[in-house]
């Protein structure tokens, strides 16, 4: 099946700086891509240039559409969750409801209806009304109820306590992500993705810095747990970064050999929160 | 399922009456109430200061023979005076509605990117086209239906106060109901709608393009903009190129693009003094065939352009601007 998104040469410049930086990737159908990166690196820039919210140059293809020219038509095919406060606040259950059922279509009332009664959410509530939680809860109903291809999350749990984080992905991946949908996500909370991951791409100064399936990045990337007596054996293998915990050391290696390592200690699959520190080391400086 | 076009449309107007339901609907019903309420307290107090100089204009039987002796014309003027109490509702209503408008446009296209919510909108699948169309319609539509409906309403209520006042004191008056004109005074309020639409379009295409444009204060922007490059005109004198005296910049622009949205500017400035106000005794003045006289007014059509190709630029400021 052909890519979902097929872009190359994407830059886009803003007065002071350049957000995209002539960034080319592809995303096949079926992926739960991560899109990680520091604050300011141009991860919003890029969803926004897949939704066709800004203007940019370069080729971008979202779903056979050109974001720039036929964002109507490709709205119908794609959703999109912007942080949680992007409800209107003066908008009811049932009039937002009423209102995606009768315009989007592909939304299917009865869904939607469904997870809402899973919920605390009563049809004549206001969004004003209603906890951060709450609006989120809504706006994932409305969203899982569109047989949307692609759908877009852009810090969809920021400022969220961790039982509806934990709750909002869990929906996801078990009411919704199925092989014809793809999902984008961008978080600072890289551990509550980390799991239902399977592409991560990481994003710095407007640049990618890694695109990879996680299968890959398992292969890739080493950890290893050394001993002070063989730390400078270690450091000698040119590691991406070290640090110490309990008087050890951890080393972490970009495509060393796993063999040579293992001589050395005991070797783990990094986590993605540790990836992202190492790479992004020296981001504020 | 496919939605269709006219669908969506209605949705999106609905959603509009959603939102601003304060402005399109409260705002004259409570004007109108308020205009009911002053009478009563008028009359009231007429009545009161009528019994305490012991003035009973009704008892004597005076005004029923003022009545009975009337001849049509006197009678065609009651009829004309009964029409005007039906319209003096609905002045005060299109002085609200006037204000209602002028900031319902200003804020249409930029209230959703201050509050983000522009986001949620933007990830259905409706053209910015659709969404900029949806608002004018809300605005010179929507708005004026409910203005009209409620004054219409209003004017018939205002009409029964006098009635009963007046069978208080012993005047059937319900014979002289008989003599207004509700239906055509209906009609007028009305037919006058379309031209309204037009006649607004330069306005609330200004209005809307402040508003998808200006990052911020899109009232000032919207006001400071034309009232200062009047300043610059008045100063420089730079309509005495054109041969033109510099009240024409007032007029033509300033006046034209911010207050259009008003009802019945059209009528009171859109003619170059050329069209007399037609029809029998100095009579019915919204007649409908006296209105409409506008349309022949280059004006008009003038602002309709100009009113299009500004809503072109809205549309296009609401495809490329963002929350940012």
């Amino acid at each position: 099946m052909s890519a979902v998104i097929t872009a190359s040469g994407l830059t886009k410049r803003y007065k002071s700086a350049l957000a995209l930086d002539n960034v080319s990737f592809q995303i096949a159908p079926g992926r739960i891509v991560g899109l990680i990166g520091p604050n300011g690196a141009g991860k919003t820039t890029a969803l926004k240039a897949i939704l066709g919210l800004t203007d940019f140059t370069g080729d971008l293809n979202v779903l056979g559409f050109d974001p720039r020219k036929q964002r109507g038509k490709l709205m119908g095919d794609v959703c999109f969750i912007a942080d949680v406060a992007v409800l209107p606040r003066w908008i009811r259950v049932h009039e937002v409801v009423d209102f995606v059922a009768n315009v989007h279509p592909r939304f299917d009332r009865a869904k939607c209806e469904a997870f809402l009664a899973r919920t605390k959410l009563t049809p004549n509530q206001r969004v004003r009304q209603m906890s951060k939680g709450m609006i989120v809860q809504l706006h994932l109903a409305l969203v899982m109820a569109i047989d949307a291809k692609l759908l877009i999350l852009d810090e969809p749990t920021l400022g969220l306590d961790i039982l509806y984080r934990k709750q909002f992905y869990q929906h996801l991946l078990e009411d919704y992500f199925d092989e014809n949908k793809t999902i984008i996500v961008t978080t600072h909370q890289v551990e509550e993705v980390e799991h239902i991951l399977t592409d991560l791409m990481f994003i710095r100064d407007g640049k990618i810095v890694l695109d990879a399936d996680m299968d890959a990045v398992g292969d890739r990337f080493i950890e290893v747990m050394v001993g002070a007596d063989k730390a400078d054996t270690a450091r000698a293998l040119k590691p991406l970064d070290e640090r110490q915990v309990f008087g050890k050391s951890i080393f972490l290696f970009d495509g060393a050999n796993r063999a040579a390592l293992e001589q050395l200690g005991e070797t783990r699959r990094p986590s993605i929160s540790d990836l992202f520190v190492a790479t992004m080391k020296g981001t504020y400086a | 399922m496919k939605t269709s076009a006219w669908k969506t449309m209605y949705w999106l107007v609905k959603r509009e009456f959603w939102e601003h339901r304060g402005g399109f609907f409260w705002a004259p019903i409570i004007t109108g109430g308020v205009f009911l309420l002053l009478n009563i307290m008028g009359i009231i107090a007429a009545e009161v200061i009528g019994a305490q100089h012991g003035i009973n204009f009704g008892a004597s039987g005076g005004l029923r023979h003022v009545i009975a002796e009337m001849d049509t014309g006197d009678l065609s003027k009651v009829g004309f005076a009964l029409d005007m109490a039906m319209y003096s509702a609905m002045g005060l209503l299109i002085v609200v509605l006037g204000f209602v408008v002028f900031f319902y446009c200003l804020s249409a296209l930029y209230d959703d990117r201050r509050d983000r919510s522009i986001l949620f909108w933007k990830s259905l699948p409706i053209s910015d086209t659709s969404t900029v169309l949806s608002k004018i319609i809300s605005a010179t539509m929507l708005a004026p239906v409910v203005a009209v409906v409620t004054g219409i309403i209003v004017g018939m209520l205002q009409l029964m106060i006098l009635a009963v006042t007046l069978s208080f004191h012993g005047v059937n008056v319900w014979q002289l109901l008989v003599l207004a004109h509700p239906f055509r005074v209906m009609a007028n309020l009305i037919g006058y709608i379309p031209l309204y639409v037009l006649w607004a379009l330069p306005s609330v295409g200004w209005l809307l393009l402040c508003s998808a444009w200006a990052r911020n204060k899109p009232f000032l922007w919207a006001v400071a903009l034309p009232v200062a490059t009047g300043l610059l005109v008045s100063w420089f004198g730079i309509m005495g190129l054109f041969d033109l005296p510099t009240i024409w910049f007032w007029k033509n622009i300033v006046q034209r693009g911010l207050f259009s949205v008003f009802p019945g500017t059209g009528s009171v400035f859109g003619h170059q003094g050329d069209i007399a106000v037609t029809g029998n005794q100095g009579m019915d003045f919204m007649d409908l065939g006296n209105t409409y006289q506008l349309l022949a007014s280059a004006n008009l059509w003038i602002g309709v352009a100009v009113g299009l190709g500004l809503l072109a630029g809205a549309i296009w400021f609401r495809r490329w601007r963002d929350d940012s």
